[in-house]
């Protein structure tokens, strides 16, 4: 056993160290730069007291208060659909799919390691007012002019990322149905249980753990894009991302875009803890 | 089979697969259409095939430029995420010491981080402590949001190893560094190159946070993002993105076989 307890400084520091340094800190620091009063760009060596002022005009401002929750309702949506449209999926190869399930699901993620970009960039294709739905719509004769509503809207923004998220939810929730011991599902069928009631009793109450992290793994990264909506979705299909991002680049006005960060991380950190209760609970009760 | 298992129902589960891959390869396909055609905007009728776009990439010094940044930001990223997800997966699994959940939590918890969040906090991080933004800034984001993934993949292999193996080549006189080295790493081999390659691709084409820490020297994701919004250009983009998938479906097929071999 002798050198083991030396190899674990040696494990355990790096990590602690490096994590510290570039993920800790820069939450701190932008907690911290949150309360600072400036409203435009930050001198560091000025001398400053903390103050709510940067919370308190969030807090005025309607719009920025209305952006977050669209943003939150966008977020729940993509993911809320993701989930249900991946969950089909996932079942068709945790039980049907039997030897080719492993087949199946790589074809299911080579889209998904297409770039993100560039699927993003399709749908620019597809929605456009030359693009490959109103081309086809007007070829078939349905509409004479091209319709002008699918790009650069919320809607866009909701499909496109949908779109974009739906391979790798049904990851998390395959893995979960894998897990499920197919004696519950034969003991129930020879109890007289029938397929419907052996779904909603055993698969999808086994599987939720799944679905649930399927669920955040697409709402977490949805909640604070940016990207998309600067691509598809124009003025209207604005998020909350998109003034945090003007206030570090074009508005240059730092405390104000640090105190809409902080408030996204804790909006994002108090539904994680909340979702987390609510299967844990389920989990006891059952 | 009735009676036991799983019951037929009357979903058509098979079709709602197959519609769904439909649905998924639909729009990557008309942008590959859109790769190998004359025109020179993205609207139909298609004039004409041809591979002009594909030969125009290779001229493109700065489309290259910015696909060599990238393999190096996301090389340096994945390396340094997998030697940390090692070390918190032995560290965890192997040793009994306070802050140990900690340190699981602490590896995890850049997953629940929106990107935003944690780009404008390095951005300012960086700009505090005045370092210049460049690539290297680049390679530390990604570090910190690859680190989750290559813990996950190396930590469920790590509770899968057989400690005796270790204690084995400990009672035979090796160090335990040289038990590191020589046992445990090449028995998990397939797994570190399953987490690097993980790693890799979540850095490739990762752009949220990259935005915030690029100085000059752009990525691949972050050259696109800037060229996106000249149209005469998209085709030679396009071009440059389908070899780039090709690249990263090879190495995400890869990093797939290798994670099921030892599952």
């Amino acid at each position: 056993m002798l050198g083991r307890r030396g190899a674990l400084r040696f494990l355990a520091l790096p990590p602690y160290v490096w994590l510290g340094l570039f993920f800790v800190l820069p939450l701190i620091l932008i907690v911290a730069i949150s309360f600072r009063p400036e409203t435009g760009p930050i001198n560091f060596d000025d001398p400053w007291a903390p103050t709510l002022v940067q919370y308190q005009r969030v807090w005025e401002t309607e719009s920025y208060l209305r952006l977050l929750g669209v943003s939150v309702l966008m977020a729940l949506v993509v993911a809320g659909a993701a989930t249900l449209l991946a969950y089909p999926v996932a079942y068709f190869l945790a039980f049907r799919a039997r030897d080719r399930a492993v087949f199946y699901l790589v074809l299911l993620l080579i889209p998904f390691a297409a770039s993100y970009l560039l699927k993003i960039m399709a749908w620019r294709l597809m929605l456009g007012q030359e693009g490959a739905i109103n081309s086809f719509l007007q070829y078939i004769g349905l509409t004479a002019e091209p319709l002008d509503l699918l790009l650069y809207s919320r809607a866009a923004v909701i499909i496109a990322l949908i779109y974009v998220w739906i391979p790798f939810a049904a990851l998390p929730i395959y893995a979960a149905m894998q897990r499920i011991n197919r004696g519950h599902q034969e003991a129930a069928a020879d109890l007289g249980a029938g397929p419907w009631s052996r779904f909603w009793r055993i698969t999808v109450p086994l599987s939720l753990p799944g679905a649930l992290a399927a669920f955040f793994m697409v709402f977490i990264p949805t909640v604070g894009e940016y990207v998309t909506p600067s691509l598809v979705g124009g003025t209207e299909g604005f998020m909350y991302g998109n003034l945090i991002q003007d206030f570090f680049t074009s508005a240059a006005n730092w405390a104000q875009g640090s105190a809409l960060a902080v408030i996204m991380l804790v909006v994002t950190l108090v539904l994680v803890i909340v979702a987390l209760r609510v299967v844990d609970v389920r989990r006891l009760s059952s | 089979m009735t009676g036991v298992g799983v019951g037929r129902t009357r979903v058509p589960l098979r079709a709602t697969y197959v519609g769904m891959l439909l649905v998924l390869y639909f729009p990557i396909a008309l942008l590959f259409l859109f790769s190998i055609s004359e025109n020179s905007s993205l609207s139909f009728p298609i004039q004409g095939l041809t591979l002009d776009w594909y030969r125009e990439v290779f001229e493109d010094a700065s489309l290259l430029e910015a696909a060599r940044n990238s393999l190096v930001v996301g090389g340096v990223a994945a390396t340094l995420a997998t030697l940390i997800g090692f070390s918190v997966s032995v560290a965890v699994v192997r040793f009994r010491f306070r802050g140990r959940a900690g340190l699981v939590g602490l590896a995890g918890l850049p997953l629940i981080v929106p990107f935003i969040v944690l780009g404008v906090s390095l951005f300012l991080l960086f700009i505090f402590v005045d370092i210049p933004r460049s690539l290297a800034t680049i390679a530390i984001g990604h570090t910190v949001v690859a680190v989750p993934f290559a813990t996950l993949i190396l930590l469920a292999r790590m509770i899968g190893l057989d400690p005796n193996l270790e204690d084995a080549a400990m009672d035979l006189g090796a160090t335990y560094r040289a038990t590191l080295r020589r046992v445990v790493v090449p028995l998990m081999g397939a797994s570190l190159l399953s987490a690097w390659l993980t790693c890799f691709i979540v850095s490739f084409d990762e752009v949220a946070i990259a935005l915030f820490l690029a100085g000059g020297d752009p990525t691949f994701p972050i050259f696109l993002y800037g060229q996106l919004r000249f149209a005469q250009r998209l085709p030679v983009l396009i071009a440059m993105a389908v070899l780039l998938m090709i690249g990263t479906v090879t190495l995400t097929l890869i990093a797939f076989r290798l994670g099921r071999r030892r599952a």
